[in-house]
């Protein structure tokens, strides 16, 4: 890579307890050797990663995907007029479907992102996930899409109770009873749309790993992790690197199969007679990714790099027995920031 | 590399077990076993041993042992 000053634009800055990927993706990047500006993207006021001291170089207020293509490409030109970015690194499962879709259009404007195709990215999702294990040969959770809560009480066998209810996008709740299915079938089709999704639990650990692929099919990153503190929300707030062969096996062979194109997680659990049942691919980097950077391997900043057309030699070694713990910090603001994110959209 | 020798363990007593991130922690006699279990040392070695650097008799130290030996077992920190 020519030594450039790079301009990368990130969103997910909500640094808060189901935290957005965005801000430990900056760290990354600023750890790596790369000259960078950084260019924060925040669909909310208050994203914490818009204030947080020696992080972004400038945030703009983005609109929400659902306010559709045309406000969110007007957005990005804008934005590209004053800071002609090199790079775009979307950070949510609800963005991404447009990043993708448009990601030639992104690229005409000078604008490189590095996200897998829109088929790569329909595939995978997790009302599609049986079919996904079937052409995969991986094991998942016994799981429907429901489009209806009536379909709550017809469930096919063998799902039965305790089973998990799951957003499109985010959120999943294990549930006991009907009451509580419908209960959690209501918010969630209220929060996310449809389908809501109805998983199997299955009893066991669960083990993440957050990969990189380059498209072609090889995996230049790849980082196992066990949830050590998860919090009410389902989310990791420590965890730990693992050496978990299996694991890593499962991941390169899906990066193989599917020729993965970027950051991706995946979410399984491994029960207690060593089985491994996928419940979840998240088409990104996951928010814990700053743990892999700690490990030994720098994805956001492999990220770049192949989005930039330049080679990765892939990384297979890190350090097991790192750690992270999360923690919350009250960052004193002043007015005028606030004001000026309200005002003119941009600070 | 074996279960056994897969363990990164302190002098503390402390064990980690990188393939799945659990750890433990264990006393001054499992130290021992671990350490001779990973010199391939036999059970009535490790019985000798064990029955000479803490003082014990002979019924002691083998319960003591096979003790140790189930929980490393249970665990499966050991094939």
């Amino acid at each position: 890579m020519e030594k450039k000053k790079l301009t990368i634009g990130v969103t997910g800055l909500n640094n808060i307890d189901s935290p957005g990927p965005g801000v430990p993706v900056i760290r990354g990047i600023k750890d790596s050797g790369l000259d960078v500006r950084i260019i924060g993207l925040a669909y909310e006021n208050l994203e914490p990663g818009i204030y947080m001291p020696g992080l972004v170089d400038k945030t703009y207020l983005m609109p929400f995907p659902s306010s559709g293509s045309e406000a969110f490409l007007e957005r990005l030109d804008y934005i590209n007029e004053k800071e002609q970015l090199d790079i775009i690194i979307p950070n949510f499962d609800s963005e991404l479907y447009l990043f993708i879709k448009f990601s030639g259009k992104l690229l005409e404007m000078g604008i490189h992102t590095f996200l897998p195709s829109l088929e790569q990215f329909e595939e995978r999702h997790k009302d599609n996930l049986p079919e996904f294990a079937e052409k995969y040969h991986i094991t998942v959770p016994e799981s429907k899409a429901l489009m209806n809560s009536d379909e709550l009480a017809n469930l096919p066998k063998p799902l039965s109770y305790p089973y998990y209810i799951k957003g499109k996008f985010y959120e999943a709740f294990k549930v006991s009873n009907h009451n509580q299915a419908l209960y959690y079938f209501n918010k969630l089709s209220a929060k996310w749309g449809f389908p809501v999704i109805v998983q199997q639990a299955i009893h066991g650990t669960e083990v993440n790993v957050i990969a990189l692929g380059d498209g072609e099919g090889n995996t230049v990153a790849a980082v196992a992790m066990r949830k050590q503190y998860i919090t009410d929300k389902g989310k990791a707030w420590g965890g730990i690197t693992i050496s978990d062969e299996r694991l890593l096996e499962i991941t390169h062979n899906i990066i193989k199969e599917t020729k993965w194109r970027g950051g991706m997680e995946l979410e399984m659990i491994k029960t207690d007679d060593g089985e491994y049942h996928l419940i979840e691919i998240n088409p990104r980097i996951p928010a814990w990714v700053y743990l892999a950077v700690g490990a030994g391997q720098n994805i956001p900043e492999m990220l770049c790099r192949l989005a930039m057309g330049e080679k990765v030699k892939p990384v297979t070694e890190y350090e097991s027995g790192k750690m992270f713990i999360r923690y919350s910090w009250d960052l004193i603001g002043d007015i005028a920031d606030f004001e000026k994110i309200i005002i003119f959209g941009e600070l | 590399m074996s279960k056994l020798n897969s363990l990164a363990i302190s002098d503390n007593g402390f064990i980690f077990k990188p393939s799945t991130g659990e750890s433990f922690t264990t006393n001054e006699m499992g130290l021992f076993i671990i350490q001779l279990l990973k010199e391939n040392k036999s059970g009535e070695e490790i019985i000798n041993a064990i029955m000479e650097d803490f003082e014990v008799d002979k019924i002691t130290a083998g319960r003591d042992l096979y003790e140790y030996l189930d929980f490393l077992k249970r665990e499966q920190m050991m094939d």
